[in-house]
């Protein structure tokens, strides 16, 4: 099995080389060599158990919260490892903010949701004008500007994960990390989150897990697939078949199971 | 199998990720689980201390003679307090009677028949404000319709106190142990043919057997030690009585005023009573704890 | 469910074989044959068997009522046995400071800002270091084989019973804690709540005891409020690049904070219901002190210690202060309900 390096290492900005994740003794992902490109959007694909966000959750480090895990292998961010003994996971999360498949706001105002990593970072900015500009960028400005103290529980599902999105760009970081974020959504506000993305791409960083494929296809400009196999022993792990640009993965795929995926025969 | 990034140089720039173990956030966050750890150690010492104390004081007044004699009079030495376990144990009898049918046919009703009720709601409101009715509150009640009515203190009274604190907890204790049963298991019955009694009685009361017991230990437990209720309803004795109708010592009030008293030897008493009370009721809700632990479902 | 099944064959079969004929009023037996007969009938059975069910319904329903009825009733029994004394006082009883059962003149005023004050110094140190433990005893600080038994030990405490914690607290915690007290009058001696002469009786004792009581509440209610909270709201703060103690602090209190209010009204209410150590403690002096450190007294301690040997209008006067302690400790215990409710609702 091979892999190939597409991108021209002077725009990576995320490096993973030789990593295996762990939960306690069961592998859960094995051996991925991968580099995500700066300012593109990467689409992670693959059936469930694939490990697809398991390596999402490395570049942040939110794999830490679960007791047990262990990565194997360097994953690096502009050069430095982000599992080095010396790194904070903290300071990681600050530029490597992160959107989950179910929209989670805080119980808060909207005003406080976006304000929150200024807020816990000591910024000095000016917090009127951040909140305005994330939830411009966020595409959710015009539709909450009147009711900003309202809870951001009050919002519909898909203005709560767009609500979530401002948050994460408030907080300035470099890259964006998406689990699933549309999975829990209706079809028009995936479109709105969709288009959104490309628009983000501009500024930021973007890797994105996702379960449809069409999604990956519209909205990514490299995607990686990855497939689970049966371990002895009855676990399964997940690790990757092919990277390539999204062209390429969708029309041209250099494996049968790729193939297989992206036809819809398995999966 | 090859590398094929050979670690090449970074285009980007490299970035520093450390903290400082000197920042503001660092000392925060140390200093805050220093205190809260604290805290816990805090809360704790109490406890060990009231349990290490209460056996070096008690253990040595404590022997054979003390479950078999009467307080000596003041002035004297020697003696126990067997009436008193008597008593203890006659005005729990009493309100055990009372409260555990009670409790438990208004659980019955909450699992099984009102769920989702307005009736069972008003009825949970209810027992969990009688939870919060201070004990000597309880004692006024009793006092009020036992004592004025029937014209002296007396056991009777003393358990109908204890029964008002221990009922809300047999209720809601006995209700959450028969929630627990799944609705599948009492389906399946009345799918052949049970009526609802039969179903309740045969099927859901059996499963749920081990958690109602420990809903009635726990009130036990919780009323052995109560002596507020019972300081104007049984009063106190300072002889060998088992007539409910009666005053009789028990053990939480033969503490209280052995410990008021400035007579050494009655003050040794209050130790070994203590430490028998103490024992009784630590013993019993762990025990309980463990077997609610236990799940049958 | 399998094995449920079977016993529940098993059951019915034999009870089945106790009661072996059904009641067959509507069948029509002898013209099939007998096992035809036994199921021949859908009609509804106005049976033993329904009347038991019937009845057995009723029974459990008067029952859950009767404990809404019991409350009902305390209440009841207690204001009318009050009655006389309410007639006599009217509401000068709770601004009044005699208590003279020689003139037969009654006012409680001292026990109640007793009452108050006590609770008061119990909450101001068991709120924090309650909500602390909770914190500390949810996150994962300290590992589970460590945090299992802890939790179980603070549950015990509640156990104690408060008369051992009284007789505890007159032969072992005052004078253990008098030191501390002519230290804190000696420097803070100026601040009138720890002028005068530090006393082992009085206020800051029983305040300090009535803490060890409720701190038990405060933590397993918060806990338990932290426990249900989604585990999504953790993950989006840590993900915001908050720490741990940012996250408890900005998000995951503020979240469960009508829990933690419920939990310290519950606490509040327990305070000022407990009586032994009050009756034991605090001196059962009858008078309004600033300083915590003299002695003083609380409805409960004054019920306690002069119930006994108490005359008929003085008997009446106490209920009526017990009327008083009902509807205090029944207002912060609904007001707690209804905040807690409030709280699941939102789950």
């Amino acid at each position: 099995m091979t892999y190939s390096t597409i991108t021209s290492s002077t725009d990576t900005l995320l490096q993973v080389n030789n990593v295996s994740v762990y939960y306690g003794s069961v592998l859960a992902l094995r051996d991925v060599f991968l580099d995500i490109p700066k300012q593109q959007v990467t689409a992670f694909i693959g059936p469930s158990g694939c490990g697809k966000s398991t390596l999402l959750r490395c570049f942040n480090r939110m794999n830490d919260l679960i007791p047990g895990a262990r990565v194997e292998g360097k994953i690096s961010y502009r050069g430095k490892d982000l599992y080095d003994s010396d790194v904070d996971a903290v300071e990681v999360r600050r530029r490597v903010g992160m959107v989950f498949q179910k929209p989670n706001p805080f119980p808060k105002s909207i005003y406080d949701n976006v304000a929150f990593g200024a807020r816990i970072g000591n910024s000095k900015e000016n917090l009127d004008e951040l909140v305005e500009r994330s939830l411009r960028s966020a595409a959710l400005w015009d539709e909450v500007k009147d009711k900003l103290k309202a809870s951001g529980l009050s919002l519909s599902g898909g203005q709560q994960q767009r609500l979530c999105i401002a948050r994460a760009i408030a907080m300035q970081p470099e890259v964006i990390l998406m689990d699933e974020p549309c999975s829990a959504l209706d079809p028009i506000s995936t479109l709105r989150i969709e288009d959104l993305m490309h628009k983000l791409k501009q500024q930021y960083t973007i890797v994105i897990v996702t379960h449809n494929m069409q999604q990956a296809s519209r909205v990514s400009d490299m995607t990686a697939f990855f497939n689970a196999e049966a371990a002895e022993g009855g676990n399964r792990f997940g690790y990757l078949v092919e990277y390539d640009k999204t062209g390429a993965i969708f029309n041209s795929p250099q494996q049968q199971a790729t193939q297989d995926y992206v036809s819809g025969r398995f999966g | 199998m090859t590398t094929p990034l050979n670690d090449a140089l970074p285009a980007v720039e490299p970035i520093d990720l450390t903290r400082s173990k000197t920042s503001s956030k660092t000392i925060m966050s140390v200093s805050l689980t220093v205190i809260t750890g604290f805290f816990t150690l805090l809360v704790l010492a109490p406890l060990v201390a009231v349990v290490f104390d209460v056996a070096r004081e008690g253990l040595p007044r404590l022997g054979l003679e003390s479950f078999t004699e009467l307080p000596p009079p003041p002035g004297l030495t020697d003696g126990g307090f067997g009436h008193a376990i008597v008593g203890s144990l006659i005005t729990l009898g009493i309100a055990t009677a009372f409260s555990t049918p009670f409790g438990i046919l208004a659980a019955i009703y909450l699992s099984e028949f009102g769920r989702g009720s307005r009736v069972a709601y008003w009825v949970r409101f209810s027992a969990n404000v009688l939870t919060g009715v201070p004990a000597i509150l309880a004692g006024l009640f009793a006092y009020s319709l036992v004592v004025a009515t029937m014209g002296n203190f007396s056991a009777f009274a003393g358990g109908v106190a204890l029964a008002v604190l221990m009922l809300p907890i047999v209720m809601r204790t006995a209700e959450e142990g028969l929630m627990l049963i799944p609705h599948e298991v009492r389906l399946a019955a009345l799918g052949i043919g049970a009526t609802r009694f039969q179903t309740i009685t045969q099927i859901v009361l059996p499963a749920a057997l081990p958690a109602i017991a420990t809903a009635v230990t726990l009130a036990l437990a919780r009323a052995a030690g109560e002596a507020a209720p019972l300081l104007f309803t049984a009063l106190n004795n300072n002889f060998w009585s088992t007539d409910a109708f009666a005053p009789i010592a028990t053990l939480p009030v033969l503490i209280y005023f052995f410990a008021i008293i400035p007579f050494r030897a009655q003050q040794e008493l209050a130790w070994a009573a203590a430490l028998v009370l103490l024992g009784i009721v630590l013993i019993v809700s762990i025990v309980a704890r463990l077997i609610a632990r236990q799940k049958k479902y | 469910m399998i094995v449920g099944g079977s016993t529940i064959v098993i059951n019915v079969n034999g009870w089945n074989g106790k009661q072996p004929v059904y009641e067959c009023k509507t069948m029509s037996a002898g013209t099939e044959g007998a096992t035809q007969s036994n199921r021949g009938s859908l009609e509804k059975r106005l049976s033993k068997q329904s009347l038991l069910d019937q009845g057995f319904f009723w029974l459990t329903l008067v029952m859950a009522i009767g404990i809404a009825a019991v409350l009902a009733f305390v209440i009841y029994e207690i204001g009318r046995s009050a009655l006389p004394a309410i007639q006599t006082f009217g509401l000068g009883f709770l601004f009044s400071t005699t208590w003279d059962p020689v003139q037969n003149v009654y006012g409680a005023l001292p026990q109640i800002y007793g009452t108050l004050v006590t609770s008061a110094i119990a909450l101001f140190l068991a709120v924090p270091i309650g909500v602390g433990v909770a914190v500390f005893l949810t996150e994962d600080f300290v590992p589970g084989y460590i945090r299992t038994p802890i939790s179980f030990a603070i549950e015990l405490i509640v156990a104690i019973p408060s008369v051992v914690l009284g007789l505890w607290g007159i032969f072992v915690f005052i004078p253990f804690i008098r030191p501390f007290y002519q230290v804190l009058n000696s420097t803070l001696g100026w601040i009138p709540l720890f002028a005068g002469v530090p006393r082992g009786y009085s206020l800051l004792t029983l305040g300090i005891i009535l803490a060890i009581m409720i701190v038990p509440i405060i933590i397993s209610i918060t806990r338990g409020t932290l426990l249900s909270l989604p585990p999504e709201l953790r993950q989006g703060a840590m993900a915001m690049g908050a720490t741990r103690w940012e996250t408890i602090i900005r998000v995951l209190i503020p979240a469960g904070l009508s829990g933690i209010i419920g939990s310290v009204m519950l606490a509040f209410g327990r305070a000022m219901g407990e009586t032994m150590v009050a009756a034991m403690l605090v001196g059962n002096s009858n008078r309004i002190s600033i300083s915590l450190m003299n002695p003083g007294a609380t409805i409960t301690s004054l019920i306690a210690s002069q119930f006994g040997e108490a005359g008929r209008t003085q008997v009446a006067a106490l209920l009526y202060s017990g009327l008083v302690l009902m509807v205090l400790t029944l207002l912060v215990n609904i007001f707690a309900e209804m905040i807690i409710k409030k709280f699941q609702n939102v789950e």
